[in-house]
């Protein structure tokens, strides 16, 4: 169990970054679920909960999501669930239960690059940028390339753009985490495959996304099977406890093929 | 650091320490249907309400409740003893530790879901475990209980 000697509850994110910088055993409190499980001394938790990031906003051209949004919050949010055909709702509703999800917050699962998370996976397969108070805004997938330093994420902007997305995930029972978790989507004509939970962080196939891509209009099931094949080619996989590198690879091509179909599908 | 929370309608000013969590501040104001499970936030035995929304005491830090509304089944004494006799009724309940969790989720479930179908009512109770029952007898319960048609 992890130890926390004070709270500081700041008003404003810049004071809130001067306190997370003032010692190196300083941390920002997000759900706390995952922190728990953990033995860090910490010194000042830095609650962020009076700074209003917990908000889903949608506009014309975007989705804005606080970083201190619930996961049950995006599981139910209407704008979300008629975004991409549900991409990031279906992808939060299997993590663990109800209660969970409204303990756990979507900026804590995406700062700390959590290679199991469901909604890491669905983000990164679509136009998916972060804010951050030292870092400033950049995309989803430049953030996940960048080694974690302290700072704070304030926001996830998705940018919207026509077209369908599909997820796919495997578990071992309902409540645990995912062995392995795919993101398909097509967005103006773009395609883009995102396999996580590797057990590493979810990653782009770039090369199969390319493939699908130069298919057009006629998807054929050879042109899947190489653009599976690319992906499992150029993504690695490993061991742990809940599934081997090898069964991973062959779970991947199953869920990466199905979510393609459904993307084919709903064209 | 001191906290007023309302918990169960009921005003209280509490001092906790920064890292305490929900399940022992509850518990230590004898609200003992509060029950730690797993500690890894997977089990639901933890349940509460907070601010109506069902949540894990387990894993939300005491501070955090602050200002905020907390509801245990002491709270809810009389819908839950008609959904605990219908519990019975089944024969849905055996050591009865998952019990107080588990209805607090379907009370806050009724709340949530307009008639619910049997999937919906499977996927909302996912994160609450019973070693003991297999899940049946709660499912008939809870049908029962909600009016629920085939």
């Amino acid at each position: 169990m992890f130890t926390l000697l004070t709270v500081a509850q700041p008003d404003t994110l810049e004071a809130a970054y001067k306190v997370l910088k003032e010692k190196k055993s300083n941390a920002v409190l997000g759900g706390c679920a995952y922190l728990r499980l953990g033995s860090q001394k910490i010194n000042t938790g830095v609650d962020l909960s009076k700074l209003g990031l917990r908000y889903i906003k949608d506009s014309a051209s975007s989705i804005e999501i606080g970083a201190m949004t619930g996961l049950r919050d995006i599981e139910t949010n209407v704008a979300l669930n008629n975004y991409a055909d549900g991409l990031l709702p279906k992808a939060a509703a299997n993590i663990i239960g109800v209660q969970f999800r409204n303990v756990v917050t979507v900026g804590a699962s995406v700062f700390m690059r959590y290679g199991f998370s469901d909604v890491i996976t669905a983000l990164l397969a679509l136009d998916t940028e972060v804010e951050l108070v030292k870092g400033g805004q950049m995309t989803l997938a430049a953030f996940l390339d960048t080694p974690r330093s302290k700072d704070i994420l304030t926001k996830i902007v998705i940018n919207k753009t026509k077209g369908h997305a599909a997820y796919q995930s495997l578990r071992n029972s309902a409540s645990d985490y995912p062995l392995l978790t795919v993101a398909v989507s097509q967005l103006d004509g773009e395609w883009k495959i995102a396999v996580g939970a590797r057990p590493t962080r979810a990653k782009l196939a770039m090369q199969a996304a390319t493939l699908l891509g130069q298919a057009g209009n006629d998807m054929t099931a050879v042109i899947v099977e190489q653009a599976v094949q690319a992906a499992v080619g150029e993504l690695s996989f490993g061991d742990n406890r809940r599934a081997s590198a090898a069964y991973r690879q062959v779970v991947a091509e199953t869920l990466i093929k199905r979510a393609v179909a459904e993307v084919v599908a709903c064209r | 650091m001191q906290i007023t929370v309302i918990i169960n309608h009921r005003q209280v000013t509490l001092d906790v320490q920064p890292d305490d969590f929900l399940v022992d501040t509850l518990r230590e104001q004898g609200l003992y249907s509060v029950r730690r499970g797993c500690d890894t936030s997977c089990c639901g035995l933890c349940t509460i309400w907070l601010n109506g929304k069902p949540t894990l005491s387990c894993s939300t830090l005491s501070f955090r409740a602050n200002g905020q509304h907390i509801t245990t089944i002491e709270g809810l004494r009389h819908e839950a003893e008609e959904f605990a006799g219908v519990l019975a009724t089944e024969g849905a309940d055996q050591c009865g530790y998952c019990s107080p969790g588990f209805i607090l989720t379907v009370l806050a479930m009724k709340r949530e879901l307009v008639n619910p179908t049997e999937a919906d009512i499977v996927h909302y109770l996912t994160g609450n475990l019973c070693r003991c029952t297999g899940y049946q007898g709660q499912l008939r319960a809870i049908k029962k209980y909600l009016g629920v048609i085939e």
